[in-house]
């Protein structure tokens, strides 16, 4: 550990974002703007069955009724949502069986992003889905997942091949009614992630996705499915890096989990989507849905994520804790430098007996940036004995920037107990004079510090994730000294 | 005499009558105030009354109470009046400069308005828009803006009499000032008192606001109150609100902070039917100082709602807030606390505090503490909780032989008393000491201090009911 | 080595130091005592860079350098360590990290190569035995949770990792009991050598006996009223500073 501290804080020299390039794949793309022509158009060429499509058509039509929200702690111009280009696939797509099959060109892409794909990943025991845009391009390791039953697929292949199971699921913790984006992004999502643990099976790899936007003006709209059955447990990782594009880009997904009795699931995040350039000038916008329901008695979710990328990030992944005795846990870092927003936290709905909820969030701002944190937790009357513990920390750099704490709290029972502490402060002067004072420079003495500070958070991620997090923390802070 | 409209809705109803009963509501109102008020009839008009789908209402939903056929007094009752005869405080022992609104209206014994030797003016807002023009055009409406609430726009609208104070520079009031504020009517009644207080330079002042009514008669009180603290004062603001099931009670209370001035809040929230304070606190020059605290014990169907709105505006001020609650039945508490940070206001030391004691699975807390910092040099946190006594304290006093009631109401006790202890005029913080205590015992009504109107009996204990803590 | 000239300080306005004077060569042990407040950590601090305090007047030069001219993390590569009289926690930040951190900023200062993992942990258990800390120190975050005394000795074992040139050590043997104080000045000890020279602030001669100073200073009203040679510190200790301060004023009304 202690040595992977400092070869991050070696590596962190550069200044411009590292992982600004797009790839020149040829692309296939839908005509900019949304109609119900479109969502067909999205349908078919995915040869979708008709179920599928009519999801879509009744959530486009929802949409449509709709305003998009406008609450959180964050500005942007209007968004044109008929000057976006909805579906763009890469144009093979063949089936592969091996990594020698794809796109030399992309394997470059891969590589330069650091993301070790090929041996390294292997050898780390993690199969790899991953989606190049909207539509996945390889996968590996599903052979060794098979034989324990464990389904891992791109969501194209599981609407395809289990039908069953995604009409069973689909939609269930996230209705397309739920928001706007969700609305939206059932309408015409491209694809996706399905994972599927059966009864009593722990899952023998952490399974990664890695997304990428890749085309201009192409909005992407991820959908991803994690079902936990009876007993089982699956760590799933989520990481994401865009390359640099001076128009807006959206994007909206949906990630829905479910874990059923005794099951767990553990779902880590590290976004690093294209945040703008120092004059907050591009970047994406995130806005996801994400929400996971503990169905069964004694099932966990837990979410962790390190935030630093994005333009405007609007993200709570939230919890319904329905069985008794289950857990939540919500874990986050959020780091927003330059003119970044950030609106993000989680909600904890409580409504199983002794259902328990963890929140831990450490929001980090610098430049000119503004990072908030919101949170509802609720507990209803039935949920005896619930109990919530949050500690929400601010941390702030510099005088431009804003750090908010918007935390709701409804108690519907005496036997609950809800403590929600937050504290709002500066990087101390004193812990800063301290790395000095021992030779270390002020950009590696906020980075140490910072990381220090999230320690708690990033202590939680898986070993490969955690670097990379380190890694993003300290260069998503790099120029806030001054 | 009293006017009453019916068919229409209240919101409507209250706009004719502004123009009906202009020359009245005008009365010897300052050209001034007659100007903010039609200002703040269109505001009024503009943003109506607050409804749930407001993010500041969402959890406290008034349009039943809207539907009440209310009267309304438009006429100045203004009248001699020996309060002692229908009515004694229950903090009574208290030495105090006393004043007191009836129906919205002041009744005095001797004169509206009296000037102290000190030079402090205390009295009725009405008589001092004749008597002080200068100075009451000077403040009003400075602190407690139109535009953003509907409910200081109405009140402004109607603006007729109230509590004036005026405390001149250096000087310090021995006596707390208390302000009884009755409700007394046989019809449903809407009352709009609008108080100022304005305390110069280094002066000090304590106010002691006491909200009762006196009949079990559906009633809403709207109140507005602005408080200019100048450069180095004190003021120090008491307000105990003991009403009945039936009445509804909205204060707005605008505190406006010079450099160096103090200011402490303590809201005592003992009964009520519908409780709503909205605090406004403005730390508008460097190094004021703002003590907010609050408690409130509820049970029945009453329901209290506490926001406060803390703005650094400049640097090296101080707040603190603390706000705590005994819930009982099927009591409703909400808190929303927000400190706003701002960009210029540096050396920022902002706290805050909620705490809630929930007895009974039907009863409800909404707790919302919201920090909203621009500046860095900052030390801000906040807190809420929710639950029950703390198994392991009560354990401890009953391994000592305390009987599990007496564990639970001294506990209860100490619960509340870190709020009572706030209180800094020693007379008055032994005083709602005990009626908390016996609050928390179910010894205390409203009409403990009621000697007359009081036929029947009606609801005599507001009882917490210890066995189901 | 160090050379400080008619140096005056204040914080807010308030003057500290006013017209301290102070020669450090190579090679030398100075100890500079002085009542509580008198400005012996602003001295320190002032000298490792601390922006917190003004400078009024004076100059601080260090092997022919002007001090007061160079980032505080440069002071620290070019060789001045600070032993801090309140070390500060850093959660979440573990010692070696820490430490490498700053060792690999070091040679980077040098032009030498960073410190592969490897050898960095051999040096760092060496040092460890040095000054007989507990292994475990080393895995948790700087400072955290340690006992005061633990702090000390973790800015003894700093040291020894950092090699200085110059090392200043604030009160670094109060709060110690006398196995520790041997291991603090064990520490220093094994450090001095002609190419170095430290200034150790402290209130007891105690420490004096295990580390024998060429010089002792005492520090009162803002400069150095009287200087000696250890006995000086004898003397200290058994009059008080009482003695001192009258000499002192007495000077002064002169
Ligand atoms: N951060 C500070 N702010 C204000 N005054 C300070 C600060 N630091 C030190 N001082 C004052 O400077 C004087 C010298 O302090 P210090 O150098 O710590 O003394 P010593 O180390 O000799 O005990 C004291 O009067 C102290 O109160
Ligand atoms: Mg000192």
């Amino acid at each position: 550990m202690e040595d992977k501290n400092n070869d991050i804080l070696e590596e962190v020299t550069g200044s411009e974002y590292k992982y600004g390039f797009y790839t020149d794949v040829e692309m296939e793309q839908a005509p900019k703007g949304l109609t119900e022509d479109t969502i067909r158009f999205i349908s078919a060429k995915k040869n979708e069955p008709e179920f599928m499509l009519n999801i879509r058509l009744k959530a486009f039509r929802h949409w449509q009724t709709l305003k998009e929200p406008r609450w959180a702690h964050v500005q942007y111009p209007p968004i044109d949502y008929q000057d976006i280009i909805y579906y763009s696939a890469p144009l093979k797509k063949p089936k592969l069986e091996s990594l020698n099959e794809v796109d030399p060109e992309l394997l470059e892409t891969f590589e330069k992003l650091g993301i070790p794909l090929e041996e390294q990943k292997m050898l780390a025991g993690v199969a790899v889905d991953a989606v190049m845009d909207s539509v996945s391009v390889a996968t590996t390791f599903r052979s060794t997942l098979a034989e324990k039953g464990v389904i891992f697929c791109s969501f194209s292949e599981a609407v395809q091949e289990y039908p069953e199971l995604i009409k069973k699921y689909m939609g269930t913790v996230v209705p397309y009614t739920d928001n706007f984006f969700a609305a939206l992004n059932t309408a015409v999502f491209s694809d996706g992630s399905f994972v599927f643990i059966p009864k009593g099976v722990k899952c023998p790899l952490e399974l990664s996705t890695y997304f990428r936007i890749n085309a201009a003006n192409t909005g992407q709209f991820e959908r991803t499915l994690i079902v936990a059955e009876e007993g089982s447990y699956v760590s799933y990782m989520e990481g994401c890096t865009a390359p640099i594009r001076d128009e807006n880009q959206l994007h909206a997904a949906i990630v829905e989990i479910i874990a059923h009795k005794d099951a767990e699931v553990k779902y880590s995040t590290v976004q690093n989507w294209w945040p703008g350039d120092k004059e907050g000038k591009g970047g994406v916008y995130n806005f996801v849905t994400k929400r996971g329901i503990c169905e069964g008695e004694n099932s966990k979710i837990s979410w962790t994520q390190v935030e630093t990328g994005s333009a405007i990030t609007w993200k709570y992944p939230s919890l319904i804790l329905r069985g008794d005795n289950s857990t939540g846990e919500f874990y986050s870092v959020a780091v927003t430098n330059n003119h970044q927003q950030a609106d993000t936290g989680t909600k904890m709905i409580h409504l199983g007996k002794n259902t328990r909820s963890t929140i831990i969030s450490k929001g980090i701002s610098a430049g000119f940036s503004n990072n908030s944190y919101r949170g509802l937790v609720k507990t209803t009357r039935k949920a005896e004995n619930a109990r919530n513990f949050s500690q929400c920390d601010s941390l702030l750099l510099g005088d431009k920037c804003g750090a908010h704490t918007f935390p709701y709290i409804e108690v519907g029972n005496r036997s609950s107990i809800v403590e929600h502490e937050a504290t709002t402060s500066k990087i101390s002067e004193d812990q800063l004079f301290y790395c000095l004072q021992r030779g270390i420079d002020m950009e590696s003495a906020i980075g140490l510090i910072v990381n220090g500070y999230a320690k708690e958070v990033l202590s939680k991620l898986p070993m490969e994730f955690a670097v990379e997090a380190q890694k993003l923390l300290s260069i998503s802070l790099e120029g806030s000294v001054g | 005499m009293t006017t009453s409209i019916n068919t229409l809705p209240l919101k409507d109803r209250l706009l004719s009558l502004f123009y009906e009963n202009l020359p009245h509501i005008k009365g010897n109102a300052t050209p001034a105030a007659n100007r903010l008020r039609e200002m703040a009839l269109a505001a009024f008009e503009r943003q109506g009354f607050p409804n749930p789908k407001m993010e500041n209402w969402r959890f406290s939903d008034i349009s039943q109470l809207l539907e009440t056929e209310f009267a309304f007094d438009f006429h100045n009752q203004s009248r001699p009046f020996d309060i002692e005869k229908i009515f004694t405080c229950d903090v009574y022992d208290l030495d105090t400069f006393s004043v007191t609104l009836l129906n919205g209206w002041f009744v005095y014994k001797n004169a509206p308005l009296t000037r102290l030797s000190n030079g402090t003016i205390i009295g009725s807002l009405a008589k001092a828009m004749e008597v002080y023009p200068e100075i009451v055009d000077e403040y009003l409406g400075k602190a407690a803006s139109a535009e953003k609430s509907g409910l200081v726009a109405l009140n402004t609208a109607f603006i007729q009499d109230g509590l004036f104070i005026y405390v001149p520079e250096g000087v310090t009031l021995e006596k707390p000032i208390q302000l009884i504020n009755i409700v007394d009517s046989q019809v449903p009644l809407l009352l709009q008192p609008r108080h100022m207080l304005i305390a110069e330079k280094g002066s000090n002042v304590t106010l002691v606001n006491c909200d009762h009514s006196l009949t079990h008669n559906v009633s809403l009180t709207n109140t507005v109150m602005e408080v200019f603290a100048h450069p180095e004062a004190i003021v120090d603001h008491y307000k105990i609100q003991n009403k009945g099931k039936n009445s509804a009670l909205f204060t707005n209370t605008f505190f406006h902070l010079q450099k160096k001035s103090q200011v402490s809040s303590n809201i005592i929230t003992l009964n009520g039917g519908f409780t709503r304070n909205n605090l406004h606190v403005t730390l508008q020059e460097t190094e004021t100082h703002a003590d907010l605290n609050g408690l409130y014990l509820v049970d029945r169907n009453q329901h209290v709602d506490n926001q406060v709105f803390i703005d650094h505006a400049a640097q090296g001020c101080f707040s603190n807030q603390l706000f705590k609650g005994i819930l009982d039945d099927q009591a409703r508490a909400v808190f929303s606390g927000k400190i706003m940070v701002r960009r210029e206001a540096q050396q920022t030391l902002a706290y805050q505090n909620n705490k809630n004691l929930l007895l009974t699975d039907e009863a409800k807390v909404n707790t919302q503490p919201h920090l909203e910092i621009y500046a860095d040099d900052v030390k801000c946190s906040h807190g809420a909780t929710v639950g029950q006594l703390d198994p392991e304290a009560m354990f401890y006093l009953r391994s000592r032989g305390i009987s599990e009631k007496s564990a639970r109401q001294l506990m209860m006790l100490a619960f509340a008393d870190e709020v009572v202890q706030k209180i800094s005029i020693e007379a008055l913080r032994q005083r709602i000491g005990s009626m908390v205590e016996r609050r928390l015992k179910g010894e205390l009504s409203i009409c403990d201090q009621c000697v007359l109107h009081c036929n029947d009996k009606g609801p005599t204990t507001f009882n917490i009911d210890m066995s189901k803590i | 080595m160090l050379s400080i000239k008619d140096l005056s300080v204040s914080i807010n306005g308030k003057t500290i130091l006013d017209g301290f004077n102070l020669e450090v060569k190579a090679g030398e042990v100075h100890a500079i005592m002085g009542p509580n407040g008198t400005g012996k950590s602003t001295l320190a601090s002032v000298i490792a860079g601390r922006d917190m305090f003004d400078v009024d007047r004076g100059e601080i030069t260090y092997r022919g350098q002007n001090l007061l001219e160079m980032a505080p993390e440069i002071r620290a590569r070019e060789g001045i360590f600070l032993g801090f009289q309140y070390p500060v926690e850093i959660p979440g930040v573990s010692m070696a990290s820490f430490m490498r951190t700053a060792i690999n900023e070091k040679r980077k200062h040098l032009g030498l190569e960073p410190m592969s993992g490897a050898e960095f942990l051999k040096l760092m258990e060496e040092k460890k035995k040095l000054v007989e800390i507990h292994s475990k120190l080393t895995n948790r975050s700087v400072n955290e949770g340690f006992s005061g005394g633990e702090k000390k000795k973790n800015e003894i074992f700093q040291m020894a990792l950092l090699e200085p040139r110059l090392a200043i050590l604030d009160e670094t043997d109060s709060g110690l009991d006398i196995d520790a104080l041997k291991v603090v000045a064990n520490g220093v000890n094994k450090l001095r050598s002609p190419e170095n020279a430290t200034i150790i602030i402290t209130h007891y001669q105690r420490l004096l006996d295990f580390i024998i100073p060429d010089y002792v200073h005492v520090l009162f009203d803002g400069r150095i009223v009287k200087s000696g040679d250890k006995s000086l510190a004898l003397e200290l200790e058994s009059k008080g500073y009482e003695w001192v301060k009258k000499e002192a004023n007495m000077a002064a009304a002169h």
